[in-house]
């Protein structure tokens, strides 16, 4: 799923430091299995910014409304009649969920109250991490089925560098380092040799690196 | 020999004639200072056979690898052209292999690079567009296929002498050797070690090289740091991933008392040297004089390094 991690507050106030008036939209999706973007989390923010407002002495209306899912036409509409009574709107969804809103709705004013991180899951109750860059060719059948191009700092594909040491990435004691998973767990497997050819260049076409990505499935396509 | 030759270099000639190579290092300066890098290259000059040439080491901005390589061409000083992964997309890579060798640099070492978390910018975007075996293989690609990346012939092939770096110390242990097989099998002709202090572990590490036959088909040469302080030994201990200092060797330093760390710090150095010459499958030193260019020849007069080779 898509992780993200709330804004600080003092940003989001700054935001909308204009209005008087908001819509706070949350979003079923991914946002809500990470805990950062649901309808308990609007609840919390829209209490949040009421309070800070009130406290400048100019006090803010909020109202909430958690949709289905942002990144879909069909329920972005269910907003439609109310959207623009407000002086502006702030999303909890994913970097998606403001653009649909923001394209559904020309007139209005959109700010994210998330900044969206990485693909992902849980690895423990309350701690999300990356797993997937989105690369496009998916290559993860080759390193064990860890993924050297979105956990290794520098995406590395033959191997870890000199920096690697006691389990740990170069950059950080709380970054594992995923080639000493990927040698380590191949040595227990006895399939160390998968690793001894030289692995070519990637080619980053099917990456961001190629365009912004479209997947059509024409069987759909009406 | 000289059809043998695959580019001609000092270090090239001096290793396939079968003399223990000594090389040293040089960071260019942190603006276009040009007569300090003059003059720190001026320490070298005799005394070592190539001079690395980082680039932008430890990702800090400094003046680029390739003209400071330039320039020491320019000084009649041999140098050793680094290039990292982390700056460069293959493009600019392809682009600044071919302007060096146009420029008459005739060594690669073809290295990842450090982290840009390390450094003075570490809001950059990184690039990593590929790795270091890669670089090697892309190197030794255009240099003997006189190809592209995407197989469209050069007007005029770089000519390279290709090497890469290996670090015994890093983890997992077990793989490091076979880290070193791929990257003399993507291509690289010559190997500088990260500084060795862990003796114990660098004889293991060449016994298993010698064993797998990779010292026939490459260069080793051994990396040398001395330590100039109690306080450098502590932090590289501590501070620096993938280098093992081990607590003798810095309580051999503080033994040394006041004033007299940074000779133990050489003694040390030379000790190492004097075994490296005699280790089956060393082929080199490489002296890692971090900012202590000026001592370079001292030391390389005391191992026994001088005259260096004509070759």
């Amino acid at each position: 799923m898509i992780i993200a991690d709330r804004k600080p507050l003092k940003e989001i106030l700054e935001m909308i430091q204009d209005c008087d008036r908001i819509l706070l939209v949350g979003c079923k999706g991914c946002v809500t299995v990470c805990n950062v973007g649901g309808a308990k989390e609007v609840g919390i923010l829209a209490s949040a910014l009421k309070i800070a407002r009130k406290k400048e002495g100019r006090p803010l209306e909020v109202d909430e409304r958690t949709l289905e899912r942002q990144c879909d036409p069909e329920y972005v509409e269910q907003i439609k009649g109310v959207v623009d009574s407000y002086d502006a709107v702030v999303s909890m969804a994913c970097g998606v969920g403001p653009q649909f809103l923001s394209t559904a709705y020309p007139n209005q004013r959109f700010f994210p109250a998330v900044n969206t991180t990485s693909f992902g899951g849980a690895v423990q109750h309350g701690v999300w991490e990356e797993r997937c860059a989105g690369c496009g060719q998916c290559v993860i059948h080759y390193f064990g089925g860890m993924c050297p191009i979105a956990r290794c700092s520098k995406s590395l594909l033959n191997g870890p560098c000199g920096g690697s040491a006691g389990g740990k990435c170069e950059i950080s004691k709380d970054v594992d380092c995923i080639w000493d998973l990927i040698v380590r767990k191949k040595m227990e497997q006895g399939r160390l040799e998968d690793l001894m050819d030289v692995k070519p260049a990637k080619s980053w076409d099917t990456a961001r690196d190629g365009g912004p990505r479209r997947s059509v499935r024409e069987e759909l396509v009406q | 020999m000289s059809d043998d030759l695959k580019s001609g270099s000092n270090l090239e000639k001096v290793l396939k004639a079968g003399h223990f190579a000594f090389t040293g290092e040089c960071g260019p300066p942190k603006g276009a200072n040009v007569e300090h890098l003059k003059e720190k290259v001026a320490h070298l000059k005799g005394v070592v056979d190539a001079v690395n040439v980082t680039d932008n080491q430890t990702a800090v901005v400094r003046m680029s690898s390739w003209a400071a390589s330039t320039i020491m061409v320019q000084e009649g000083v041999e140098p050793n052209f680094q290039m990292v992964c982390r700056d460069r997309n293959r493009l600019a890579m392809m682009s600044d292999i071919l302007g060096v060798s146009a420029m008459g640099v005739r060594n690669m070492l073809c290295l990842s690079g450090d982290h840009q978390r390390f450094g003075n910018h570490p809001q950059a975007k990184n690039v990593f567009d590929i790795d270091s075996m890669q670089l090697i293989a892309l190197a030794k690609q255009m240099r003997d296929d006189g190809t592209f990346m995407n197989d469209e012939e050069i007007d005029v092939p770089p000519k390279l002498f290709i090497g890469a770096a290996s670090n015994p110390f890093a983890e997992p242990h077990e793989f490091r050797v076979y880290r070193l097989a791929k990257k003399i099998t993507a291509g690289a002709e010559f190997i500088q070690t990260q500084c060795i202090y862990n003796m114990d572990r660098f004889r293991e590490f060449m016994k298993q090289a010698v064993d797998m036959g990779l010292t026939e088909k490459c260069s080793i040469l051994a990396g040398v740091t001395p330590m100039k302080s109690v306080g450098m030994a502590k932090y590289m201990a501590k501070m620096v991933p993938g280098m093992d200092v081990p607590d003798p060797l810095i309580q051999r330093l503080q033994g040394a008392g006041k004033g007299k760390v940074a000779e133990e710090g050489i003694r040390f150095a030379l000790e190492q040297i004097q075994e490296f010459q005699e280790m089956e499958g060393v082929a080199g030193v490489h002296l890692m004089a971090i900012e202590w260019e000026h001592r370079v020849p001292e030391i390389a007069e005391r191992a026994g390094m001088l005259p260096r080779p004509v070759v």
